[in-house]
This record gives structure tokens, C-alpha cells and sequence, in this order.
């Protein structure tokens, strides 16, 4: 099989179109059966009472927030030295999805936080790395939006998230490397503070929800920056351009 | 299990239904935005065609 093929827009453009509703339509049936478990399943937490079922949602929010910056890292190096067109398009069309669900992710952890914890918001070392990542994507989609040539726009987007993809390991391991109020992984399916098969169930169907969701919406956005980017080129108008 | 048990979630409603709420707003606003970007594409190429 020819990987390169895939990696032309011509190629792509519908086959994302034949697969996102695949994927749209197991995030859908993955959040019902993960929120019937989460919520009405799953029993009560015995340290940290009813509040512990935000983590359903805050927990794959952060990963697939931040693993989406690591996937727009690879791009970004395929863009560079492969020069392939598409590379660039994906990283565009990862970027506001990623970017949503990282404000997401400190949004449900403040309200977990402050219940938990007493306060709504502490500058711990994991808490402000994952701030940063919120910046990071605000600056890639600014830098790449601000700069008019399209080709210089993605080799400055691709070199700014390729050099500060660091910061994803940092926000990783920083529950290890310093002392920090988050703690490290209270619902790891592998540790026992999840006890209930309901609640380790519940958690692992929301995360495959998000990802279905997230590869969805890229997909769906993958396709739009491609009619934008390829409006005037002839095998657009012989897709239906905008129809199809 | 009754309804009005489950809302409250043991007094802390507000930090469980703050976190939902603001998940599916946001999901919603994203789907919305997206509709929209696509629909400015879809008119304006229609426009350079033409």
C-alpha cells in the first residue's frame, strides 16, 4: 500500500468525508453507555463523595488534550521535511479542537478543585504547565492566522509547535518530578483508588468517546481547510467543491 | 434513585453540573462554529466559480 497517497488532499478529502460519521457516531454511543455507567452505575467515592464524577470528564479532556499537540508535533515534522501538503491542513484542523478540550480540562479541574482541594486554582507545576498548553495553542493558531503566505504560515506554526511539544512531557511527568497538589493518578486504571469495574468501565468508554470526538471534529475540519485551500484547484470543482 | 437525589449530587451540583454544562456548551459551540466556517467556504467558492 502507498502511505504517500493518503498524504495528498485529493486522496483524503473523501475518505474523511466516509469516515467521520463512523467516528462521530461511536463518540456518541461510547458517551451514552460511559455517562450511564459514570452516573447511575458507578457508586458513590468514599474519600471524595459525588464530585469525584467530574474526573469522567476531566480526565480524558487532559490526555487527548494534550496527546493532539503531541499529533501536531509529528505533523509539523512531516511538513518540514517531507513537505507534504497535508501535514499542515491537520495541524490546522487539530489545533482548535485540542486547544477546547485543554481549557476543558482546567475548566473541570478548577470545579473539581475547589470542593476537593478548597480552591479553585493553585500554580502548581502540572496545573501551569497545562496552562501554557492552552497558550501554546492560542499562539499556534495566531502565529499561523497572522502570517499571509500560507507556506511560511505552516513552516513557523510547525516549527513553534514541533519546539514547544516539550512542554507535553513536562506536563506528563510533573506529578513525579515535583511536589504538586494534583495528585498523580488517583484514577489510574492500574492503581486501586478506582475499585469498582463500573467506575474503571465508565472512565475508560468517556475516554474512547473523546478520542472518537476529537478524531471526528478533525476530520469534519480537515475537510473545510481543504476546500479553503484548494478552491481553485481543478479536482475540487470535479468533487462538487463544496457539496460533497 | 430519585431525580431530584441525582441533581443535587450529595450537595455538590454545582461543581458536577458547572463541569457537564460547560463540556456539551462546549462541544455544541464547537460543532456550531464549525457549521459555520464550512457554510463561509461553501459561499464563497460558489462565488469564485462563478
Amino acid at each position: 500500500m502507498n502511505l504517500y497517497k493518503f498524504s495528498s488532499p485529493v486522496t483524503f478529502y473523501p475518505l474523511a468525508g466516509k469516515m467521520w460519521p463512523w467516528f462521530a457516531a461511536l463518540a456518541g454511543i461510547f458517551t451514552v453507555a460511559g455517562l450511564y455507567l459514570g452516573l447511575f452505575v458507578a457508586p458513590v467515592d468514599y474519600q471524595q463523595g459525588e464530585v469525584y464524577r467530574i474526573l469522567y470528564i476531566h480526565v480524558p479532556a487532559s490526555v487527548i488534550g494534550m496527546f493532539i499537540y503531541l499529533v501536531m508535533a509529528v505533523y509539523g515534522v512531516l511538513a518540514l521535511t517531507l513537505n507534504t501538503r497535508l501535514s499542515a491542513m491537520m495541524m490546522e484542523a487539530l489545533a482548535p479542537t485540542g486547544a477546547l478540550l485543554t481549557v476543558l480540562a482546567l475548566w473541570t479541574g478548577s470545579l473539581w478543585g475547589r470542593p476537593t482541594w478548597g480552591t479553585y486554582w493553585v500554580w502548581d507545576a502540572r496545573i501551569t504547565s497545562t496552562l501554557l498548553l492552552v497558550f501554546l495553542y492560542v499562539g499556534y493558531l495566531a502565529l499561523t492566522h497572522a502570517i499571509e503566505d500560507k507556506r511560511r504560515a505552516d513552516k513557523a506554526g510547525a516549527l513553534l509547535v514541533i519546539v514547544s511539544s516539550i512542554n507535553v512531557p513536562i506536563i506528563y511527568f510533573s506529578v513525579k518530578w515535583w511536589n504538586t497538589l494534583h495528585q498523580g493518578s488517583s484514577v489510574s486504571l492500574a492503581g486501586n483508588a478506582i475499585a469498582s469495574p463500573a467506575m474503571r468501565w465508565g472512565l475508560l468508554l468517556m475516554t474512547l468517546a473523546c478520542w472518537m470526538y476529537a478524531i471526528a471534529m478533525t476530520l469534519v475540519r480537515v475537510r473545510a481547510v481543504i476546500r479553503e485551500r484548494e478552491s481553485d484547484a481543478a479536482w475540487m470543482a470535479d468533487a462538487g467543491g463544496s457539496k460533497s | 434513585m430519585n431525580w431530584a437525589e441525582f441533581f443535587s449530587m450529595g450537595g455538590r451540583g454545582f461543581y458536577v453540573w458547572g463541569s457537564y454544562g460547560a463540556f456539551a456548551l462546549a462541544i455544541v459551540t464547537e460543532i456550531i462554529l464549525l457549521r459555520a466556517r464550512i457554510r463561509r467556504t461553501a459561499m464563497q467558492n460558489k462565488e469564485g466559480r462563478q
